[in-house]
């Protein structure tokens, strides 16, 4: 294989992560004059359409002596993860234009969304630890990038937790490798498909070692504590960016290592991790919601209730560990529609905070009278946020639900169980906002609506749940298409 | 007595476990990240010595892996270390403290 070809095995990542670059250039030969905002959307136009070549062309297989892979699994999220960030991009305009950090903020989301796409396709210990900490730090400085007390305080605090995670992480890993001997995840997998009992202690270490640095990314309990003062302290585009394509690329290495790396249902130590993942989701799923049932701050709610969500798709890993077939495509269609609805939630979030000048849920009073286009996407994403149908989020818990217990074992009926009570429970926060919005009287007169590129993704994200869930299929067979490929 | 995988592994897991100590324990900021870099360092060194001494590698594997690994882990940690004082630098002009008790306007 030439070097050519090679960087053709990366070339979505490359196009982001050299579009940062530009950015940063640009305004550095031309400050304050070029238009970043346009820049950074070219770049993700461009990683798009080089993914979509990706997929049309048939290009597949590994490169770069295995440390990546071109597969169904990783263009689904690098679809995704792109997606998602043009997205935010597109709705930050307002804030970040004008800004004097207007560059970095601009050239960070690319790096960070560049080695997402890398870390989606990265197949060796070493690309993933390397793209996982680009990622990592570019968000750490995202966090803070408004250089306010608040802001600071989060970045700080998200920096130390996930500085001590990813040394638990690589902890693991150096484990992993020295029981397995190699660093490729294929060679792992071999590995672990003959094991005997004896490195069964050692094994487990390592992989308890490694949820323990995912779980930091996925922001499950308990490694959920910078969430909530990130989610409030950080700017809200930031924050939105964190909360969809952070947690798709988390949950799609989560899914790459442990059913690839280590073996979905079917090897000895499968029961082990069901089990420990089933745990780590009844704890999320109760911490979440409790926890969000007490918030006056919009963006500490969905802190908490992106915890909460976790939990849910951590019952989809639970399902996949104990053998359930549609487990997989079923984390994948939970991640897809969960990307959606929060994008949506948070664009609105977004939009309407910079109007209100507030995060409290009490100044989101008479918001349908106030800014109907805005309440209306609020309330869509909050519904499918609940899992009421016909949103996106109804069909995505049922589909989770299902796998879980079409795999058959007693304790996942049970995990399901514990899975719809809090659904019910986190409808009482979700539901009291969308009484907030409807039913309060508004405290001020003056309506507002949002800039027309930002009314444009706010609506094409509200459509996208109510199309998702009036009609599943496509994104069904996109998610057991890419799913197919770990098997 | 030689040294062997097993004695390297005890005093890398025990500088671990001083590292997570620290890091849990203390309030301030840097202290925090002192404890960090010790677990980075525990890490590179049960790479090092599984690179060495580890019997899952047969004659085709590459032993050189670990080492490669361990530049990367040098590497990562060194740039995370720069945000890390940078964010510290940035907390303490604006509260002059990095007491991570005293940096508390988000709870609950």
């Amino acid at each position: 294989m030439s070097a050519t070809e090679h960087l053709h095995h990366i070339g979505p990542a490359l196009v982001l992560l050299i579009g940062s670059g530009v950015v940063f250039s640009a305004d550095l030969v031309t400050p304050r004059r070029a238009s970043l905002w346009g820049l950074t959307l070219v770049a993700l136009v461009g990683g798009f359409l080089y993914a979509l070549w990706h997929a049309t062309s048939g290009t597949s297989g590994e490169a770069l002596s295995g440390a990546v892979v071109v597969d169904e699994f990783g263009l689904f999220f690098a679809f995704v993860i792109i997606i998602a960030t043009f997205a935010v991009v597109v709705a930050s305009r307002d804030w970040a234009d004008g800004r004097e950090q207007a560059a970095e903020f601009y050239a960070l989301i690319l790096v960070s969304a560049g080695s997402m796409v890398l870390l989606a396709q990265s197949n060796d210990l070493i690309t993933i630890f390397v793209a996982l900490e680009t990622t990592s730090i570019a968000q750490f400085v995202l966090a803070g990038i408004a250089r306010d007390n608040r802001g600071a305080e989060a970045s700080l605090k998200y920096l130390l937790t996930g500085a001590v995670s990813a040394a638990i992480l690589l902890y693991g890993f150096a484990f992993l490798f020295g029981i397995a001997g190699t660093t490729s995840l294929a060679g792992i997998a071999d590995f672990v498909g003959t094991a005997d009992e004896g490195t069964r202690l050692p094994l487990m270490l390592g992989f308890v070692l490694v949820a323990a640095g995912f779980g930091f990314k996925m922001a499950l309990v308990p490694f959920h504590g910078w969430v909530p003062d990130v989610y409030q302290g950080a700017p809200t585009p930031v924050v939105s960016f964190l909360s969809v394509a952070s947690k798709a690329a988390g949950f799609a290495i989560v899914l790459r290592v442990f059913y690839t790396g280590l073996g979905g249902g079917g090897t000895f130590i499968s029961d082990d991790w069901a089990v420990m993942f089933g745990v780590l989701a009844a704890a999320s799923m109760v911490f979440g919601n409790a926890g969000a049932l007490l918030q006056t701050d919009v963006k500490r709610l969905l802190g908490y209730s992106s915890i909460a969500q976790a939990g849910n798709i951590g019952i989809g890993l639970a399902a996949v560990a104990a053998g359930s077939t549609i487990g997989p495509a079923g984390v994948l269609f939970f991640i897809g529609t969960y990307v959606a609805t929060n994008l949506g939630a948070f664009i609105a979030v977004i939009a309407a905070s910079q109007r209100l000048g507030s995060d409290e849920i009490a100044d989101y009073a008479g918001l349908i009278r106030r800014s109907p286009l805005i309440a209306v996407i609020l309330i869509v994403c909050l519904l499918s946020l609940t899992g009421i149908p016909p949103t996106a989020g109804f069909i995505a818990k049922l589909y989770i639900f299902n796998g879980a217990i079409q795999a058959g074992e007693t304790w996942l009926v049970g995990l399901v169980a514990v899975g719809v009570v809090n659904t019910g429970v986190s409808a009482y926060y979700y539901l009291r906002w969308m009484r907030t919005i409807v039913m309060d009287e508004p405290l001020e007169a003056w309506t507002f609506r949002p800039a027309v590129a930002t009314q444009g993704v706010m609506m094409a994200a509200g459509l996208a749940v109510l199309v998702i869930g009036l009609m599943p299929t496509p994104l069904i067979s996109a998610a057991q298409r890419a799913a197919a490929v770990l098997q | 007595m030689s040294v062997e995988l097993g004695h390297y592994l005890a005093v890398s897991g025990i500088v671990f476990g001083i590292g997570v100590a620290v890091a849990l324990s203390k309030r301030n900021a840097i202290a925090v990240l002192m404890g960090v870099e010790l677990m980075l360092n525990a890490v590179n060194l049960t790479l090092l010595s599984f690179s060495r001494f580890s019997t899952a590698f047969g004659p085709d594997d590459e032993p050189l892996t670990g080492h490669v690994f361990v530049v990367f882990v040098l590497t990562v940690a060194a740039a995370e270390a720069a945000v890390a004082l940078a964010m510290a630098v940035l907390v303490y002009r604006r509260r002059e403290t990095v007491d991570l008790d005293r940096i508390n306007l988000l709870r609950w």
